[in-house]
This record gives C-alpha cells, structure tokens and sequence, in this order.
C-alpha cells in the first residue's frame, strides 16, 4: 500500500489538480458549495497520504522531516475546515517535490554522462574455449576478454593477442587514437575503434582507473564543506525548532491557522538544497572538461588562492627535451648528420635521443670500435672516420681545434638555456647542437589568464640549474624561480608561504612532487589518469592539459560565489516570509508554500547556471 | 567485514539522507562510521559484519522506509 501510494506520487499530484480546478470552478461559476467542499477535501487526503507516509517514516528513524511539518499543518488546516488550504498546500509541495526532481536530475546530468560510459557486459572466455556475453560483473581478474571493434574495453587489462586503436578521450581526454598491440595496457571505458583483441583482465569494476575515476567525482559531489556541514547540523535542531515554535505560538494565542502558517513557512527546503546543488553542478562542468575537483572543500580553498606554485620539467616545460638551435660547419651536410646520426643510435642517453629524432630519416653507417667517454660523449669510427660526439670538454681532450665562431656560438647556445651536442670529425669540428625542454605551446596565455583570474603570485620550483629557470621565468613573466630545490626543498617552500597566511597551490607531475602536492593546499596533478596523481592531489588535470588549469579557477569562483548567492536566496526567504507572518495581512499558507517551492527552484536554476560556465575570453 | 554499494533510485530530498543513515544505522553488525549516503549519486556506502547482518536486511531497512534499491554490490574487505 505505502509502495503504491508512494510509486503514484506523480498522479496523485495531477489528480488533486484536477480536484482543485473542479473545486473553484463550482464555487466561483456555479456557487455550488457543496461540491467545491468534497472536492477539496478529497484532494487534500489524497494529496497528504505521500506526504504523511514520509514523515511516519522518517519519525520511525527519529528525523523530523519537511514532511513532518507538512503533514502536521495540513491536518490542523483540516481541523479548522480550511480545505481550501490543506488542498492547495499538499499540491504545491507535490508539484514543488516533482519539479525539484526534473531540474536535480538535469544538474546531475553531467555526472551521469560519466558514469554511462561505464562498460556493462564483456565478452568472456568459457571453458570450452568460445566467448560468451556476460554483466561486468561476473568478469574476475585473470578472465580472458575478446572485444570487438566499436565495443567498450570492460576492464583494465592487458592485450594477449590481436592489434587496434583505441580511443581514451574517458581517460585521458585526448579523442586522438591510440595504438595498441600485444602486451599494451588498456583501460576499462576506452573503446575499441578499429581492430579486434584478447585482453586479459587485470583489475576489475571499481578498481579500474575509469572506476576510480567515477567513484572520486561522486564522493566529491557529497563531500561536505565547513559551510555545509554547519548548514546540516543547524537544520537537524532547525525543523524541530520551528515544530517547537508553532506550536509555543498556538498555546499563546489559541490561534491554529497562525501556528500552521508558521509550520509550512519554516520549512527549510532552498538552504539544505542550495549548496549541494552549487556544487554538483559545479564539479559536473569540471568533469566535461578535463577537470576533477575533489569536493566542495577544494572549491572553497582554490577560488581564494593567493600563489601558485609550478614544478617545471613536465609541467610548464613538455618533459622532452628537443633540438632547438644547431649550426653545422661543413659542406657535406649529409654525411656528417649521417655519421652523428649513427653513433648516437648506439646511445639512449636523452640528448642523443633529441638528436637522432631530429635527423630523422638518414643514410646510416656502420659503427665500430664505439668508446664511451664517462660525462663527455662517445668516440667512434664511422666509414674509416673519427667520429667524436659530445661535449666541449670532449672536444678538448680530443684536441679539436674550436674557432672564434664556434665559441661565439657556443657562448649564445648557452645563454638560451641549450645543453651543447658537438660533433667532430677527423679532429674538425663540424656540427654543434643545441638541445633544451620545450615550453609548452600555450603556458604563457594560460599563465596570463591565472593572473588576470586573480592569483597574486607566480612561482617556478626547480631541480635544474638557477640560468635555466630565470630563463623560463622571464619567457612566461612569472613572479618567482628557484632553481637547485630537491622535492623536499619544494615542500619546505611552500610550507613557509603557507606560514604566512598565504594559500598555496601546488602544480607537478604527480610522481616525484607528491609531498609538496600534498603539503600545498591545493595540489593539482598534471594526470594521464595514473592512480598517483588521482589520489595525491586534490585537483586532476586530465591528460595532462595545462590549458584547463585557468578553467579549473574561474570554475571555482563561479562555484563558491554561486553558493553564496544560494544561501543568501535562502534565508532570505525564510527572513521575509517569517516576517511578514507577524506584520502582514496577505500572508498564509498557500502563498507561503508557494513562495517556499519557488525558492528552492531558484536556487537550483541558479546553480544549473554553473553546467554552462565558460572562461570569459 | 564486507564493503556494500547500494544503487538507490534517483533521491531528490535532503532529508532521505538522514532518514537512510539513521535507518541503516539501527541495524546491529553496520559499521556506524563507515555510513555514507551519496545524494547526488543516489548510493549507499557501507561497511558491515556479515555474521551479524546480511546485505538483504539492509536493503530491506532501505526499502522499508521507501526507497527501491535498484542494485547492490559487496566486496569482502
């Protein structure tokens, strides 16, 4: 019975509609009393047994609901024969109820969009050796998994056989396809784009990252803050109160429709609401665009920072070293580049990498008798040459002879923040390279932007020489640079701002930063959906994308104001209609309730105004 | 111990909250801490005993208060 009662709310609410409207048309064009009488008592029961279910319910639990009021003041309504208002207030609360439900559902949507990309079956391998379809559920870890062009990847896992591209856009964000082959590792959520392979399943449902992923956007919807956490303690005492207070009023006065009036404008609907909601939106947007903030607590923080403090090698710099200037003293281009080119192949040291990755496609030659020179470079013979690669103290234990031109070269290489690569070639020196970590393309406008959103000071916190880092400083205008610092150095920093009162943000790599991101009060990981950077910090770049670091801090503010503006809509209202109770006449139960359901859907219109925010230009 | 996700239908009111936590609370064997009613994702997360109750009581103390339980998963801890 309570289940069926409970499962029709919907049409009970348009049922008393109907009643209502029957009620005032007899009464106004017909004058027939009697009906309007039966029609508004009818729609008043009807109206009030969903309600009256809940509060038993919630009393049962010893909770003293909105429905505990609601229903208390429609049966005093009752028993003063004001059917017109016990009709009229269980409708609004109803219809009230129903269209809180409709636009909830719409500032939650964009969790949902998340969640649904969720895997739900897999094909799984039985014992006779074919696939069957079966829920992600029953898939266990060490299961062999056959996915199929288009289809979701159902777990984390590794690829047995087969080859495809895969697109992480889930994961990472970034919608270009990956190549997978025997031995990748793939993601639960990415899909299968072309191709067809056997994965086997590692780790399974909410331990996949995609899971963990999930299950961090959801607490940190319901994380609460200091603000909320006051909000919900003082509305546990408050309901009880206004109960206390109504019923104190009818003692005094002896008059009933007063005390109910008070019940229903107590109600305190928009103030419990209204933060949440500010909140689920907000972080719903972080979402959709690459950026998880963990909980209302990091909003709060994050929309007041005064500095943000960077780590440089792959956050503001790309963490991959390239050539960026070379000067070559020789005619035959071609063949020195082919002689560097093959004996740095025979190195993986990272300057020997930029170097080969930027000859590219060339002629290569054998290499013999290769000779390791510790902290200079290697020797070799190449095509009957000596061949010596390295630096320029390399060059001067090989006694090569370097020119005025080249030391001048030299000179400005390093002044742009270049580590050297020289290449000689029978004792003449023939190329030199200069390699160094690129910026990032767009660091500069998003630094800029962070400025402008407010943040006072803009730090850079270094392992690399003090020359590299003022350089990088200058190049992006930051405030700060520090070069020298070991991590823990990084952490002493930031605990000395914090010191004196500042709050810090912190932005690494996630891995070797992890004290000072969690030090900082906000640390923001550069993520490619690792599980170190989604759990140390606070704030996950996805896909490492610097570029939504300005968007994750107007986000914030747009966030916390809007939930100021949510409380002050809120109390207000209770304010004015309490008020205007005892110093009005106009004032009663129908306009309160009605007055009471607009405001809670004030609030959470104006926090679905978040789900469409977008840095201003 | 056993770990429990409970998918609830869609919850709208702040009060189902604390009606959930407290109704589940009641039940002897649930780690009264480890409550945790998600009410935008409309999830119960708990931790129990399973020699003192099971994860069908719970769902039902759930239900009897007047939310569907739509799913529920539990994880030995």
């Amino acid at each position: 019975m309570q289940k069926f009662i409970l499962g029709r709310k919907n049409h009970i609410t348009i049922v008393s509609a109907i009643l209502i409207i029957i009620a005032f048309v007899s009464k106004l064009g017909f004058e027939n009393e009697q009906i309007a009488i039966w029609a508004l008592v009818i729609a008043s029961i009807l109206g009030v047994s969903p309600i009256a279910i809940q509060a038993y319910q919630a009393l049962k639990v010893k909770v003293v609901s909105i429905d505990v009021l609601v229903t208390i003041a429609v049966i005093g309504a009752f028993i003063v024969r004001n059917y017109e208002e016990s009709a009229i207030v269980t409708f609004l609360f109803l219809f009230g109820a129903y269209l809180e439900q409709r636009t909830l559902n719409k500032t939650r949507s964009a969790i949902k969009e998340l969640t649904q990309m969720a895997p739900e079956s897999a094909l799984k391998q039985v014992e006779n050796g074919e696939f069957e379809e079966v829920e992600i559920d029953e898939v266990d870890v060490g299961d062999i998994l056959l996915v199929k062009t288009g289809a979701k990847i159902p777990v984390d896992g590794t690829v047995l056989t087969g080859e495809g591209h895969i697109n992480e856009a889930s994961i990472t964000g970034e919608a270009v396809p990956v190549s997978k082959k025997k031995d990748s590792g793939v993601y639960a959520g990415t899909i299968l784009e072309n191709g067809t392979i056997q994965i086997t399943a590692d780790r399974v449902g909410e331990d996949t990252t995609f899971g963990k992923i999930i299950e961090l956007v959801e607490e940190a919807q319901d994380s609460k803050s200091e603000a909320e956490r006051f909000i919900d303690r003082f509305s546990k005492y408050y309901t009880p109160a206004v109960l206390v207070l109504s019923f104190i009023v009818w003692i005094f006065s002896r008059d009933i429709e007063l005390a109910i009036t008070i019940l229903v404008l107590g109600c305190p609907g928009a103030l419990v609401i209204g933060v949440p909601v500010s909140n689920v939106a907000g972080i719903g947007n972080g979402a959709r665009h690459g950026v998880l903030l963990k909980g209302s607590e990091v909003i709060s923080d994050f929309s007041r920072l005064d500095t943000m403090v960077f780590d440089k090698t792959g956050t503001l710099t790309i963490g991959n070293p390239k050539v960026a200037d070379k000067e070559i003293y020789a005619d035959n281009v071609y063949e020195v580049l082919g002689y560097l080119a093959s004996v740095e192949k025979e190195s993986d040291h990272p300057l020997a990498k930029a170097v080969v990755e930027y000859i590219g496609d060339i002629k290569l030659y054998t290499v013999e008798k290769t000779d390791v020179v510790k902290g200079g470079g290697i020797v070799a013979h190449v095509e009957g040459h000596k061949v010596a690669v390295g630096n320029v103290a390399l060059m001067e234990q090989e006694n090569i002879l370097l020119s005025e031109k080249a030391r001048a070269d030299i000179a400005r290489f390093e002044k742009n923040g270049n580590s050297l690569v020289l290449t000689s070639v029978d004792g003449e020196l023939k190329a030199l390279m200069g390699i160094r970590d690129q910026i990032r393309p767009g660091v500069k406008d998003d630094l800029k932007k962070l400025k402008k959103l407010g943040v006072k000071n803009l730090v850079v916190l270094s392992g690399d020489n003090q020359g590299t880092v003022d350089l990088v400083a200058r190049e992006l205008g930051l405030t700060e640079a520090h070069g020298h610092m070991l991590p823990e150095d990084k952490a002493t920093y930031i605990k000395e701002l914090q010191e004196k009162g500042q709050i810090v943000a912190f932005v690494g790599d996630g891995v070797n930063d992890s004290p000072s991101l969690a030090l900082a009060q906000i640390g923001i990981a550069m993520g490619n959906g690792t599980d170190v950077a989604i759990e140390t910090s606070d704030v996950v770049l996805m896909n490492s994308d610097f570029s939504r670091l300005p968007h994750a801090l107007g986000l914030t503010k747009a966030t916390a104001n809007n939930m100021l503006q949510n409380i002050i809509i809120a109390v207000g209202v209770v304010l004015v209609l309490l008020a205007s109770v005892f110093f009005s006449e106009w004032m009663n139960m129908s306009i309160g309730m009605l007055v009471h359901e607009a405001s809670i859907l004030v609030v959470i219109l104006n926090g679905m105004r978040l789900l469409r925010y977008k840095l201003r230009k | 111990m056993q770990k429990a996700t409970i998918q609830l239908e869609t919850l709208t009111c702040p009060s189902c909250m604390q009606k959930i936590e407290n109704g589940v609370k009641s039940l002897d064997g649930v780690d009264k801490k480890s409550i945790k009613v998600l009410f935008n994702s409309s999830k119960v997360r708990v931790e129990y005993d399973d020699e003192k109750v099971s994860i069908k009581d719970i769902e039902n103390a759930i239900d009897k208060l007047g939310y569907e339980v739509t799913k529920s998963q539990v994880k030995a801890l």
